[in-house]
């Protein structure tokens, strides 16, 4: 009887911690590709260190990227986007977090794709922005999660100045392209 | 009665305990960031970067190098002495130039080349990063450089100045060196400092008394005063008792950085002339404070010839798809 009880009391305390890990999708080599297009330049930078998780039964999901993980084709490109445009020594991470919402009805963990939106909190060099994306995610019969997803940033809304000799050369609207691929932890 | 009263409260003291915990525990999963499932960050090694804008400070090597695959086409311009006044409209009337060839081998060595209208020279460099200071993952606190250079000079035989009348014309005759230790610290992100003492040779010298060997010191730095700007200054100091220098003086130099995109252009109030390290350390003649100021510019424009990260770019961006 002792022991049972006993038996109780961890069950009590383990469970919601097995669940929790039982329910997370999460990787850390996701990639956040951005383009800027002008017609004096096209400048192209990738980062595949991406951590993020997802909770399907939730929808909730977090990104986290570091801004020095941005490859460029160019060093001193890199250089100066971490020097001059990110100031990733005062801001060394980008973030996200929020909600995916699936159409009502569908579930994140039937397999299958799923037109989905995602809504949260983008935040880099320092300023927070809200907003909601269209994704698509695909779940796998093993339960693991492909995310695409295509959306657009103004460097502007988040502090980021251009000065007007490079203007030319780097859009106004940046194209971000983020390829996550979920696995169970 | 009192049995049931004991019994009552350890009932009562597993309960609430075993209540606390799992709410504690519910609580703790509730509140914490999702990515913590992830564990700590793996701490990836980033050494520090921009600790100038340029690999020169002004006139001397700056503990930068070229990354690994970038070419730097430098272009500097020395105007005549601000003291010669009108006359010579403030020094504008002449000039000095070198043109420039940097190239990044690799992340830590550079080697460059170029060409002066000083004594007509010619002078090429090594500069390797010995050590990098560190931002994360490693306890590195300074950059330091080696650098070596040489500079022939291509002036014709009577011209040379340090050639007498016998004297054979040869080669090793045109020859000097200069070897440098850069040590230096981005202190902050708007303040950089560094130190590099250094030596001078020349194979040959004007007079039996003078030296071949020269040592010196340099100090230089940076403060930022905006995300594209920055001033800089830089001073050679010459170690006395190294025999007699005619009227030669240490090399000071005041400037402005400004960065654009690719391009870095220097900006400067300086009192030499040349711009290899035999020509402004040794051979500095302006008295800063007597005007004898030549202003200058150098324009850093760098290519990317090769990119040395592009196949495992484009590996990664295959496996993401």
């Amino acid at each position: 009887m002792r022991n049972a009880r006993h038996l109780l009391y961890i069950t009590m305390f383990l469970c919601p911690l097995l669940a929790a890990a039982q329910d997370k999708l999460a990787t850390r080599n996701g990639v956040i590709t951005f383009f800027s297009s002008t017609p004096m330049e096209d400048i192209t930078a990738v980062n595949s260190k991406v951590a993020s998780v997802l909770v399907p039964s939730s929808g909730a999901i977090e990104f986290s990227a570091l801004v020095k993980a941005f490859e460029f084709r160019k060093a001193m490109m890199q250089e100066h986007f971490n020097e001059d445009y990110m100031e990733s020594d005062k801001f060394p991470k980008a973030f996200f977090k929020g909600k995916v919402m699936p159409p009502t009805g569908d579930d994140l963990s039937r397999p299958g794709i799923h037109a989905v939106s995602v809504e949260g909190d983008l935040t880099m060099h320092g300023v927070t922005r809200h907003l909601t994306v269209p994704a698509t995610l695909t779940t796998a019969a093993d339960g693991s999660v492909k995310a695409v997803c295509d959306f657009k940033v103004k460097p502007i809304d988040y502090g980021i100045t251009v000065p007007s000799v490079v203007r030319e050369k780097i859009a106004d609207t940046l194209d971000l392209k983020v390829q996550i691929t979920y696995t169970k932890l | 009665m009192a049995c049931t009263t004991r019994m009552f409260k350890l009932f009562l003291k597993k309960y609430v305990l075993a209540v606390v915990l799992a709410t504690a525990t519910l609580m703790a999963h509730a509140q914490g960031d999702l990515l913590d499932v992830l564990g700590p960050d793996t701490p990836q090694v980033v050494y520090t970067s921009a600790s100038f804008k340029s690999t020169r400070v002004i006139n001397g090597q700056s503990l930068e190098s070229l990354p690994k695959g970038v070419l730097d086409f430098r272009i500097s311009h020395r105007f005549g002495f601000v003291s010669n006044g009108i006359q010579d409209f403030f020094g504008l009337d002449q000039a000095s130039f070198r043109l420039g060839f940097d190239y990044g081998l690799t992340d830590r060595l550079m080697v460059g080349i170029g060409r002066s209208t000083y004594q007509k020279t010619v002078d090429g460099f090594f500069k390797y990063k010995l050590l990098r200071q560190c931002d994360q993952g490693c306890t590195m606190p300074v950059t330091l450089d080696l650098v070596a250079s040489t500079s022939a000079t291509t002036l014709v035989k009577q011209q040379v100045p340090w050639y007498g009348e016998n004297t054979p014309d040869g080669f090793s005759n045109r020859l000097a060196y200069s070897f440098q230790v850069v040590v230096g610290r981005k202190f902050s992100e708007g303040l950089t400092l560094q130190l590099s003492p250094g030596v001078v040779h020349r194979n040959l010298v004007a007079t039996p008394e003078a030296h071949n060997d020269l040592m010196n010191v340099g100090a230089g730095g940076r403060v930022k005063v905006s995300k594209r700007v920055a001033l800089t200054a830089e001073y050679f100091y010459v170690l006395p008792d190294q025999g007699p220098r005619e009227n030669f003086r240490n090399s000071l130099a005041l400037g402005v950085d400004i960065q654009t995109g690719g391009h870095v252009f220097q900006l400067q109030f300086t009192n030499s002339t040349g711009m290899f390290e035999r020509a402004f350390i040794t051979e500095t003649s302006g008295d800063f404070f007597q005007g004898d100021i030549h202003f200058g510019f150098n324009i850093s424009r760098v290519f990317t010839v090769y990119d040395p990260k592009a196949k495992a770019r484009r590996r990664e961006s295959e496996l993401a798809k």
